[in-house]
């Protein structure tokens, strides 16, 4: 630059500018080539669904077309419940739009007191306490229960929210195989025994849609002195003659030190939970930085999700045709010969197993086509490097309309010469 | 053949069924961009070595571990603790 002073008449129109700097975006640029190659070849993009109109729990309109949805987690149907939007308009008018804060300043009102209630009498636990999100949730008490020195053992396949809450905090973090009862004997077989450790299980892994082998896990944990979290979040509405989750299911409800869920699933709207019977329970709203720095939910939504989680302790019948629709679902599409990531339906979810991306998103086109929406999930959400077709089923599919998807899935599946 | 040695040479064996690029293993070599392993093979590949040595190696420790030098260094230490 120095030779630029003494001659102004050569500085360069670059160096008038500042330095180029590192483009952080830059990063990314394999991934934005990989899916502008994809949509070089015409299909749509399975990330950016629009829903314009949303007919019922079961039902929307997705470009112009009335659409079956099989891949939106709203097991028990609730979203339309006539009850659950009544109380939601009624604390609209009534404690308006939104809190504008945090959960212990100006952010718990009653209708917040009142869901934390109904969690309660729902799980039978002393304690609730209510999280602006599922995500939050784990992501709060994960990071806050293990600090430095502590472990935290937890499943390969766990949910992104709880591989967060991980590195959200200090603690030393440790993967077993996924449900494997062995590798996580032994693993907590490897740690200091006086160390303070977590194990973290979840009832239903929403990727495949298999449940763990919980009472074998709880077991192997409390061998080795650890504290256990479960995350129902898929469990939730659906497992345990109280609905209650997997966990209730396998008589594990003694063995479990915390409970996890989510309001985005048979609640049938959003927010996040954890329940537990720990007596210090409550202390965590004053330490708990997902918990605290965020606002609490809308009046509206803690009121929505009271009614649907009192609801739902009464819901045995529509338990029942979900577990009807989900087995036939998974056996009308093995019929057709599809490969189901489980060999018999285990929960909610039915996951086609595809081996790669162009096949993937071809079949979900074709069955977009045909009116049925279903959940496109690819690496490196999914384990083993698979791309999954993810079906979740409602109690309110009819029986007429699960017969309605398996046509679609027929048709689709030949049109692209995936099924003979 | 020193301790360091061995266990350089166990964890080449481990190495094995997953190298499918065959790539030459040296102290310096990386396992994300030598190997161009993915985070799955990563997981499957240090539950393998946790196994063969009977140590654990946290996710804390795997994101300090590079190359198969630093790993040997790692196992050698974890060995050493036990």
């Amino acid at each position: 630059m120095s030779d630029s002073i003494e001659t102004p008449d050569a500085i360069a129109a670059t160096d008038l500018l500042p330095p180029a700097g590192r483009d952080l975006m830059a990063r990314f640029r394999p991934l934005v080539e990989e899916r502008e190659a994809l949509l070089a070849t015409g299909v749509r993009d399975p990330f950016s669904i629009v829903m314009t109109s949303v007919l019922s729990p079961t039902e929307a309109i997705i470009q112009g077309k009335r659409t079956i949805l099989l891949g939106t987690y709203n097991y028990m149907g609730m979203t339309f419940d006539p009850d659950v939007i009544a109380a939601g308009k009624k604390a609209l008018d009534e404690y308006g739009a939104g809190t504008t804060g945090s959960r212990v300043l100006n952010g718990t009102y009653q209708g917040h007191k009142e869901c934390e209630d109904a969690l309660k009498e729902f799980y039978g636990t002393d304690h609730a306490i209510v999280f602006s999100t599922g995500y939050q949730a784990n992501l709060g008490i994960i990071s806050t229960l293990a600090g430095k020195g502590d472990y935290i053992i937890l499943d390969a396949d766990s949910h992104a929210s709880i591989y967060d809450g991980c590195w959200l905090g200090n603690a030393e973090i440790v993967r077993f195989r996924h449900n494997s009862v062995e590798d996580l004997d032994k693993r907590l077989g490897r740690l200091p025994r006086e160390a303070g450790k977590l194990v973290v299980l979840e009832g239903v892994y929403s990727m495949f849609g298999d449940v763990a082998p919980l009472p074998e896990m709880v077991a192997v944990a409390r061998k080795h002195g650890a504290m256990i979290l479960c995350d129902e979040a898929h469990g939730m509405g659906f497992f345990g003659a109280n609905g209650r989750g997997v966990y209730e299911e396998m008589g594990c409800e003694d063995d479990i030190d915390f409970v996890v869920g989510t309001f985005s699933k048979s609640v049938g709207t959003v927010g996040g939970f954890c329940v537990s019977n720990h007596p210090d329970f409550e202390v965590l709203r004053l330490v708990c930085r997902p918990y605290i720095f965020t606002a609490s939910l809308p009046p509206s939504v803690v009121a929505t999700a009271a009614t649907s989680i009192r609801k739902l302790m009464h819901a045995s019948d529509k338990r029942a045709h979900l577990w009807k629709n989900s087995r036939r679902l998974h056996a009308g599409l093995r019929e057709l010969g599809f490969t189901i990531a489980t060999e018999t339906a285990q929960s909610a979810i039915i996951a086609i197993m595809l081996s790669d991306q162009e096949t993937a998103v071809a079949l979900w086109q074709a069955l977009l086509e045909g009116g049925v929406y279903v959940n496109l999930a690819r690496p490196p959400a999914t384990p083993a490097g698979t791309f999954l077709l993810r079906c979740s089923l409602c109690a309110e599919h009819s029986d007429a309309q699960v017969d309605e998807i398996l046509a679609i899935f027929a048709a689709a599946g030949r049109a692209i010469g995936h099924i003979g | 053949m020193s301790e360091r040695d061995d266990i350089f040479a166990q964890i080449a064996e481990q190495i094995e069924p997953f190298n499918k690029k065959r790539a030459i293993l040296t102290e310096g070599t990386t396992f994300a961009g030598d190997l161009e392993w993915d985070s799955l093979t990563v997981m499957d590949f240090v539950a393998a070595v946790e196994d063969e040595f009977d140590i654990l190696i946290t996710m804390n420790m795997q994101a300090e571990i590079e190359t198969v030098g630093q790993l040997a260094d790692a196992v050698a230490k974890l060995k050493a603790a036990k």
